[in-house]
Order: C-alpha cells, then structure tokens, then sequence
C-alpha cells in the first residue's frame, strides 16, 4: 500500500548530524530554490488521480471473460497523484540537475554540445512522430526518404559506401560493427582462426566489452609517449589470429592518430578489418573522412556529434557506416528505392548479400535521425566543418590557457578535447576527484575524471563549439583559481569538502553498492528511520 | 551560423594565444592524403530554422498519420494517448540536455526519477528490483536471455514461438555471433504451444511473451515450475505493459526475468524508436543484470540521495568481464514512462487497462461478425488474431488506400509461411473510437 509521510511536520534537514554550512537550518529543510523533494511513494493518496478516464463499456451480456481467468489480483502499489502535483514534482527534480542549457559541460568524451529546439520541434510533427513503424510502406514514404536522406549524409561525411541504421546506440554500433567483421571472417572462412582484436589500452570500455561478448581474445596494444598507438608494437601483435583493431579516432587522449593510414595498411596486410571508434567523430566531421584512412566500419554517436539530447543517459543512436568488403553483411532493415517507392527491406528470402541478421525491432531510433538531420540540415557542410574547427580551436584554447598551472598529458595540438594528468597536484592533498568536485561549488559540471586509464588521475575537458569565448574565459578563470588554492598546500580539506553548494554533499557510493537499496519499499519511510541512513551513523 | 557564438576575431585572438597561425595548423597530425582542402562537395550549405522546418513538413506530409485516420495496429507497438504534462516535461533542459548522472550532487534530479521508475517497473512486473531501461523491448530480450545463459552457465534458450517475430530474430542473431543455441518454436497462432516437455538439463531460460504476439493471455506458473526444475530460467516478455494493469503479473506466475517495451506509457509511436526497455529480475540475480541500476544512499550531511550503484558489473569498469557493453539507457523515455504513470496512478493505469480491453472486445465482436472472418483468440489483451477468407497483405493495401489504417499483415513479420498468409493482427487501444470501428468494418466487407 501507498504510505504517506506528515509533512507538516518538517523534514529532517540532517543539521544535526554535522552540516559544513554554517547557514541555520530552515523548518522545511529547504534553500530557497533548493527545495527537498519526496518520492512519487511519499506523496500519493487514493482517489487522487492525474488522468480523467471515461467508465470503460460494459462487458456485452453473454460474453465470457477473454483473460483466461488471469485478471490481476490486489493492489500494484502505484501512488496517486493529481496533475498539478506531477507538475510541481518533476520540475522540482529537474532543478537539482546541471545540464547544457545552463552552462559550460565540459565532459571530455561525451560531446556536450548545444542541443537546438528545432530538432525537438521536427521531430513531434504528426507527420512524424505519430507513424507506426509497421503501418504499410505506401503511407510512410516520407519516414523512409529521411531515413534515406540522413544515410546519405553519414555515408558522404565519412566517404564509406554503405550504412547500418538500426543500432540503437554507440555500444550496440559496435555489436554491429564486429558482428559484421566476424560475418566477413566466416565468409572467409576464417573466424574460427581469427580470435584476437587489437585494442589499444586508452579504448573505451566498451570496446573490449563488445569483442569479448563475440568470443574475442582482446589483447591490449600499447601507447607511445606521443599519447598514440605504438605502430611497432601494433605490428608485432599482427597475425593470422587477429581479427580486427577496434581503434578510437582521434583517440580518447584527445588526440589524431597521426600513423592511422599505416595503421590501417598494416591491419589490412595481416588479413584483419579496421574498426574505428566513432566517438570522436565530430573533431573531425567535413575536415577528414574516416574512409580515407581505411576504415571498415565505424558507428556514428548520432547524440554526440550530431547533437541528439543526451537526455539523462539516452535515448541515443548508433549508425554504422560500412566499407565495401562489410556492406553485404549489413543486418535487417535497410531503406531501398525502386523506381520513385521507397521500400524496406526487412524480408530475408528476397535480398541480396548476406545479412548478419537483425539488432532491433522496427527501423531504428528514428526520433534520433530526425534530430540529427534537422542538426545536420542547420548547420549544412559549411556549417558542420566550421563546427569542428571551433571545436578543435576551443579545446586548443583551453589546453593553451591551462598549460602553465595544470600539467597537460601529452603534447599538442590536441583536437576537441584536452587532456591533463593529476601531476599539478602533486603534494597538495588534493586528488583528481576533489577538485572536480571543487569545480560544482564554482557552477560546473566537472570534466571526465580517470578516463582515459593510460593517464594517471585524468581530467579530459571537451569545451565543444557551443562555448562563447568570454563563457570560456569565466571558466578558465575559475579552474586557474582552483589550481592556485589546490597549490597552496593547506586547502585539501577544503576541497575534501567540496561540493557545499549543491542539492547534495558528496554521496556515500560505496554503502550504496554495499547495501543495495535499489527500490523504495514502504518500510524505506520516514527517512529518519531509514535502515542505510543507521548503518551510515 | 546561428549554434556557433565564436566570431572571428574571438577565433583570431584564441590563436594567437595557442601561438598557431591558422586552425589549420591545429589539423597537422592528419596525415597529408587524408586532408580535406575545401568542404565536401555535393552537400547544401547552412540553413536558417524557417527552411529547416519546411523541409521537415514536406516530409511529414508525404505520410498518413495514424491521428488522422482510423488505426488499428499493434504488434509490439501501440498508440495510447500521451497526457500533455508528459511532452512538457521531458522538454525540460535541465533533463533533456544533462548527461548520465556521473556526478550525482548535480543530478539528483536524473538519479531521483530513475529510482521511481525502478521501482514503478517492479510493482507492475511482480518482481523484486529493476534496472533503469534498456533501450527497449526487442534489445532487452536479447540481453535476458545472454544474462540466463551467465546465471545457469548453461548455452541453450527456448524461444516460444509466440514471442514477437522481430524479437525472435534479434535472439537467433545474438546466437549466431555470441556463441549459444536458440531452439525457434514455430509460430505459434492459437496459443496452445506447450514448451515444458522441451525444457532440459542444457536449457538455460524458456523465453515467452504474455500476451503473446498473436495475443493470447496465458498463465506460465506450470512452465516456470519446470524451468526451475531443471534449473533454468523462465524469462516473460510483454510488449504492451499496459496489460498488467489487468493481467496476472510475469512475477506472480514465477518468471525469473521480465522483460517489457515500455513504449505504451509515455512514449509516442514514433516509427519504431527511441522506445524504452523494461528490465526486472529476483534479487539473488541483481548482480548479473545488464545496465545501469540506481540505489539510495546518503550525502556527506546524511540527507538521503541516490547513485549510480553496483557498476562493478559496467563495461567502462569491468571491461572485457563485464556483463554487458551497454553504456546508455533509455534516460528520457524512461522519465516520460514514469511521468505518464504517475500521472495516471493506481486507479488510473487499472481504468486504462480495462478500457483498453472493452474496446479491443467490442473490435473483436463487430469484426468477427463479418462473414468469412474467424477470430482466432479465446483469450486476449487489446490486441487478437483473424483469419481472413484470402491473403491480409492485399486487404491492408486496399484499406490504406481507402485511408484506413486496418491491422498487421502477419505475413509482413513472418515471410513465407502459407500457414499464416491469410492471418490478420488488429489491436484496438483507448483511442478507438466509434468513428473508427464503423468505417474499419464497413470497409473490411467490401474490400472481402
């Protein structure tokens, strides 16, 4: 059942148990804008309702229950709420959020671009976000001729002939991309010998992830002191038992891949595919094509570089774009014209090549093509290469701005996004994480920490294009004010403290893993009795 | 260009501080070949938002959208009505454009819903903890049954042959590239398929969908004894959860693994995606749940707050050994899916339902009174199976060119099959209307 707590009796505002603000407790354990939120389970009562819902028609006479005697027994415990209270809830909740719409995002590897309302505009028109997905192909051949049209975009932006639409993601891409490798393989004949994909140590997770799931041995391929695959090593690891290289270009240093084309010569010598990670793509969108560095398939972050919302961790998208020798494994469904109809085809009898198979119900994430085309319309080709330039020359910027107080990884140029290691720090007390959480205080998201490994306490920044240069320079002046604090050599706790400012004080994750409270039960109330917060005390 | 806030001479004096002559110089590690001089030929130039949208219209227009005619199909997707607030919301830029919740002193507002929706996912399934999505129905599936396959150490699933057709696709792909068995049930119209004298000492999960795709109801308790008999597990998919507002839930019958499209409550039809995935599992098995998981927990001054938790499973941690490679979920379809349900509450998800199924029962009736037409299903949800007195391919075109939207084919989803050519799939949900119905009907007798 729905239990509701009193609130008119205040919440607990934890004052008690120490707060570091010096700021006196208020009766509702609110901050003004900062107002504590129950849950949806705290709040409801019966006969509160948020939908109005005509009395369904009665059952004819004579007609027989059509559930087969499994009508659902007792309660669900969903709670009731009314509209206005969803309103005040959920707007609530989203104030305890930082986002792109507020401010400098400079999460390296992520993309935190400027998401442009057109796409969201587009995207709802009935015309399009109200077609069934399996409604007969005469009355949806404008959805396939988008379909067709963003494919057709994504194959001239990377110069690959043939493109996947239908993964739903970046990872899923990659599941894609090697499921293709191995179809080429086994065409080959060869998958059963080819075992091993090459992955440099600076890969994504995810990388290694997808090519163990496949039944790949992932070996690890070292990197230069220059922040880029060690072509000599990558060679020696070169045998009729690699499969394939899953390299990220640039890669997740920030950094061009500056032997990639006798990367790529030396992968395909050795009878192996060239995977490329895609994530970094929007560095380099209209300045370089991926097929001329010999890529055999790479996936496109559709909400990366061409903006899609990153929406609180998806929906995103993951097309892959494919070479000639891995087009015909190309899983189910693509979009094809005959004569002026469009078509989909997603019946195996009557193609040609040699499908992999199928990724995903219906066509893929077609809110997201549309996003991204409106995005890619926008910009247009002039648009989309002074997009990555100004990328490139932000990150540069920053790199330049903070080389004197922070200690840059590798040397530059970098392309969008800068790399540091956690050497600035050395003797102050102060570790990578606190002084990203230093950075909440001032107004920031912080950047991505401990990402990429091969670089001890990293802070990657991603300024992307959508910075103004005097919103940049606000930042660069907060970070070269925390660098002087840190170097002081008496503020760790301070920064140990950090962030004071926030809806919440650093989170105790590791009782959070220890404990797993992963669903609000009836006994999780009130919070002063709350079992995790004893154990915390 | 409208998105780029640099101008020239902010580009002109960041230069002069990198101390590079051009932003060419920035691009000296591409190799000389694969340098691009001018932009790529071939392609438009920039476009303001008014020239944007046109383009975007005319596309639009080249389609018959289901809110102007009468509609009627389903198959793993349904039109529900979407309350305004749910659009509104989701709108929001602090949850539209904020990231994974990394950093969760500024994300409590992404961690808080997620948690909500976790625990909504488990009321409905009957289950003990949910993960925070999936990217929808059709990917979960797979990912159950390569998380049964971690459980029982074992390589071989079961999959019913009422499972949605595409779903049976995307498993047979999943056993082809990643290594296990998938022993394919032939389709199975009438819902009498009886799976539990296949399930063996090297199964690993039985994979059911309830209703099924042809839209039977059917209770699996006997299934899920044997599964755990043989130490498998009993994985029930449902690609309408707005069935379990009127139907025994996947958890009381013994499911092991529930997986659902969430797409019905919150999410539009949106020509197949972004859709949301529900993931739900029994506690002992937390641990080898694929995706994100939220947990509560409590901040530095003790206040209750919520985090990413148990990413020891992740692939950005675990890499090769993780559970699986996903890195996303469904973060806003998930917070439109719980926007939607809180909205709609105890009372109003059951009322939902039950209209739901009034209103594909009273289909179900004048449909099955036009003659030559058998409805196939004793027992269904808001969506049933009829067979047709010739091919239902041609008879969908004939009523899309009298603009009525009449149903699935289900010779689209399972090609060559005599047996199921003339089988037609309708779905009726609360947006059914009598203006709908009549014309369906009366359309369906000429064009027979």
């Amino acid at each position: 059942m729905v239990q509701s707590i009193d609130r008119s009796q205040g919440r607990a505002t934890g004052g008690e148990i120490g707060n570091a603000s010096a700021a006196p407790a208020t009766f509702t354990g609110n901050r003004a804008l900062q107002i504590e939120e129950p849950l949806i389970f705290e709040m409801g009562q019966p006969g509160r309702c948020g939908v109005d819902l005509p009395e369904p028609a009665p059952r004819s006479p004579g007609v027989k229950d059509r559930l087969n005697g499994l009508r659902r027994a007792g309660d669900i415990g969903l709670p009731g709420l009314s509209e206005p209270q969803v309103v005040q809830h959920y707007t609530r909740l989203s104030q305890k959020n930082y986002a792109i719409d507020m401010g400098v995002y400079p999460l390296g590897s992520c993309t935190m671009k400027h998401n442009p309302r057109i796409n969201e505009k587009v995207a709802r028109l009935p015309g399009i976000g109200d077609l069934h997905p399996l409604q007969p192909v005469s009355t949806v051949q404008g959805a396939l001729e988008l379909i067709d049209r963003l494919a057709h975009w994504l194959k001239t932006l990377t110069g690959m002939p043939a493109v996947a639409m239908s993964p739903a993601a970046g990872a899923h891409g990659e599941m894609c991309g090697m499921m293709a490798i191995s179809a080429a393989l086994e065409a080959r004949g060869e998958r059963a010998q080819r075992k091993t994909v090459l992955a440099p140590e600076s890969a994504h997770g995810t990388n290694p992830a997808t090519a163990a799931a496949l039944g790949f041995i992932v070996k690890p391929i070292p990197a230069n002191e220059r922040g880029r695959v060690d072509l000599t090593a990558l060679k020696a690891a070169l045998g009729p038992d690699v499969a394939a290289i899953m390299l990220t270009n640039p890669n997740t240093c920030g950094l061009f891949e500056s032997e990639v084309v006798e990367i790529s010569a030396a992968v395909h010598a050795a009878g192996a595919y060239f995977y490329c990670d895609g994530a970094n793509f929007n560095a380099i969108v209209g300045r370089v094509r991926p097929g001329d560095l010999g890529v055999d398939c790479m996936h496109i972050n559709l909400h990366k570089t061409f903006s899609t919302p990153h929406g609180g961790g998806g929906p995103g998208a993951g097309p892959v774009v494919l070479s000639a020798a891995l087009a015909p494994y190309a899983p189910y469904p693509w979009i094809v014209k005959d004569g002026d109809k469009w078509h989909v085809a997603e019946d195996e009898a009557k193609v040609e090549g040699k499908p992999l198979g199928r990724l995903k119900a219906f066509h893929g994430q077609m809110g997201m093509f549309t996003r991204a085309l409106a995005y890619i319309m926008s910009h247009g080709a002039d648009g989309l290469k002074q997009a990555s330039e100004d990328a490139v020359l932000s990150a540069n910027y920053v790199m330049a701005a903070l080389q004197d107080v922070m200690s840059q990884a590798f040397e530059g140029p970098c392309m969008h996004e800068a790399l540091f290691d956690d050497s600035f720090l050395k003797d102050t007390g102060v570790s990578t994480l606190d002084f990203a959480k230093a950075m909440i205080d001032e107004g920031y998201h912080p950047m991505t920490m401990y990402f990429p490994l091969v670089v001890h306490g990293a802070m990657l920044i991603e300024p992307t294009e959508s910075q103004a240069k005097e919103d940049l320079d606000l930042f660069l002046g907060a970070l070269r004010s925390l660098t002087a604090k840190a170097k002081t050599g008496t503020a760790a706790e301070a920064f140990k403290a950090a962030p004071l400012y926030a809806p919440r004080r650093r989170l105790d994750e590791t009782l959070a893993a220890r404990k797993p409270i992963l669903r609000w039960r009836p006994s999780n109330n009130p919070p002063e009795t709350d079992p995790v917060k004893q154990a915390a005390e | 260009m409208r998105y780029l806030p640099l101008t020239d001479a902010d580009r002109r004096e960041m230069l002069s501080v990198i101390g590079a002559r051009s932003v060419d110089e920035l691009f000296k590690d591409v190799p000389e070949s694969a340098r691009l001089g001018a932009k790529i030929a071939g392609l438009p130039d920039h476009q303001g938002e008014l020239e944007v949208e046109r383009a975007f219209q005319a596309y639009a227009a080249k389609n018959l959208s289901p809110s102007s005619v009468p509609f009627f199909i389903g198959a793993g997707a349904y039109r529900h009505h979407v309350p305004s607030t749910v659009d509104y919301m989701i709108q929001r830029g602090e949850f539209l454009t904020s990231y994974t919740p990394y950093q969760p002193e500024i994300t409590q507002g992404t961690l808080q819903y997620l948690f909500e929706f976790q625990t909504q996912i488990t009321m409905l399934t009957g289950m003990e903890v949910a993960n925070a999505s999936m990217y929808d129905g059709s990917t979960g599936t797979s990912e159950a049954v390569l998380m049964a396959n971690r459980v029982t150490r074992r390589h071989k699933a079961l999959v019913s042959g009422g499972l949605h057709p595409q779903y049976r696709r995307i498993i047979e792909t999943a056993a082809k590239w990643e290594g296990f068995s998938a022993v394919i049930g032939k389709p199975d119209v009438e819902g009498l398929e009886d799976l539990i004298a296949a399930v063996d000492k090297e199964t690993s999960c039985v994979v059911v969908q309830n209703p099924s795709f042809f839209g039977h109801v059917r209770d699996f308790a006997k299934l899920a004894a044997a599964c755990h008999a043989a130490g498998a597990l009993l994985i029930v998919v449902v690609t309408e959860v707005v069935s379990l507002g009127l139907i025994t839930p996947p958890g009381e019958m013994g499911a092991d693994i529930v997986v659902c499209e969430g797409q019905s409550i919150g999410n539009g039809l949106g020509f197949g995606g972004p859709y949301v995935g529900l993931f739900a599992t029994r506690d002992k098995y937390m641990r080898q749940m694929p995706g994100r998981l939220v947990g509560e927990t409590v901040d530095a001054d003790g206040k209750r707050g919520f985090v990413l938790t148990l990413s020891t499973r992740e692939q950005h941690i675990r890499r090769e050994k993780a559970t699986s490679n996903i890195c996303t979920n469904a973060g806003l379809c998930a917070l439109a899916f719980t926007v939607h349900l809180t909205l709609l509450g105890e009372a109003g998800f059951k009322r939902l339902a039950e209209i739901n199924h009034a209103k594909a029962s009273e289909l179900a009736d004048r449909i099955g009174a036009v003659p030559g037409v058998k409805v196939l299903n004793d027992s269904f949800f808001n969506e049933f199976t009829v067979r047709l007195p010739k091919p239902a391919a041609p008879v969908v075109e004939a009523l899309a060119a009298k603009r009525i939207l009449g149903g699935l084919p289900v010779s689209r989803l399972i090609p060559n099959d005599p047996s199921v050519e003339n089988l037609l799939l309708l779905a009726a949900t609360e947006t059914a209307t009598e203006e709908g119905m009549g014309p369906l009907v009366a359309a369906l007798k000429e064009v027979l």
